[in-house]
């Protein structure tokens, strides 16, 4: 299953909700696309929800580095939200996970923002 | 099932997503677990793109030799692309310094994170040939 991202507004945090396979090709295009567009917009505040995101290649993971340092170079800040122990083990090897600000509470996750 | 299969892929994206079908579904043959299966995957992925994108640039000229080898306690896959081939001494590390925030360059490190054995040389035809090993239990390791 390729990925289907859909976001929606929480206060002035857009909550980009994720589900199926994050990959070189059309899912990571997707989200660096999507990312790309709300920050043009004037969103700043980004949480990404990877709760039904079943997997992640390195293409993938390339993605949320450009969504990190995209949003963040605009004086924004990017963060995610219910992480799949796939995916926690991926950023953990690839060392990101400590670069990344990372939620299992999505009203916490919201109230973080400053 | 024991047996080899030797297959012979276009330098394409659709060659990853059925190179790691084809894998995953010998695998789950073994007796692999969902996660062990996954884990496999993602490595026959990134060599699969490794040698599609990076090793043949995705050139209608050239293929990626795909060799799946069944064995009773383990899956061996072998990858052989047509490009320069690489030295894996001379890849940057992507978790160390400027590299960590790079966009690229993380394919070799997840190769080797999740399967057993990981070998790459030149091939005889002078590309990138890429061994992977996963076994069916730790037992084998």
């Amino acid at each position: 299953m390729s990925a289907r991202l859909t976001t929606r507004q929480v206060g002035d945090v857009t909550v980009i909700d994720a589900v199926g396979r994050i990959t070189l090709g059309e899912g990571s295009a997707l989200l660096r696309d999507t990312v790309k567009n709300l920050v043009a917009a004037g969103n700043k505040k980004l949480l990404l929800n990877l709760g039904e995101v079943s997997y992640i290649d390195s293409s993938g993971v390339g993605e949320l580095v450009y969504s990190y340092t995209t949003v963040t170079s605009q004086q924004g800040q990017f963060k995610l939200l219910n992480l799949t122990k796939r995916v926690e083990d991926l950023l953990q090897i690839t060392k990101l996970y400590t670069v990344f600000e990372v939620h299992d509470d999505e009203t916490r996750a919201v109230r973080s923002f400053s | 099932m024991t047996g080899i299969t030797d297959t012979l892929l276009a330098s394409t994206l659709a060659s990853v997503d059925s190179a790691e079908a084809m894998v995953v579904e010998s695998a789950a043959a073994l007796g692999l677990d969902e996660d062990a299966r996954m884990d496999l995957g993602l490595a026959i992925r990134e060599a699969m793109v490794n040698a599609v994108a990076h090793g043949n640039a995705y050139s209608p000229e050239k293929q990626v030799r795909l060799i799946l080898e069944t064995r009773a306690d383990a899956v061996r896959i072998t990858i052989i692309d047509q490009g320069e081939g690489f030295d894996l001494n001379k890849v940057p590390d992507p978790t160390q310094g400027e590299n960590l925030m790079r966009e690229s360059g993380r394919g070799l490190l997840l190769m080797q994170a999740f399967v057993d054995e990981f070998s790459v040389k030149r091939s005889a035809t002078g590309g990138a040939e890429v061994v992977l090993v996963k076994y069916a239990s730790d037992t084998g390791r």
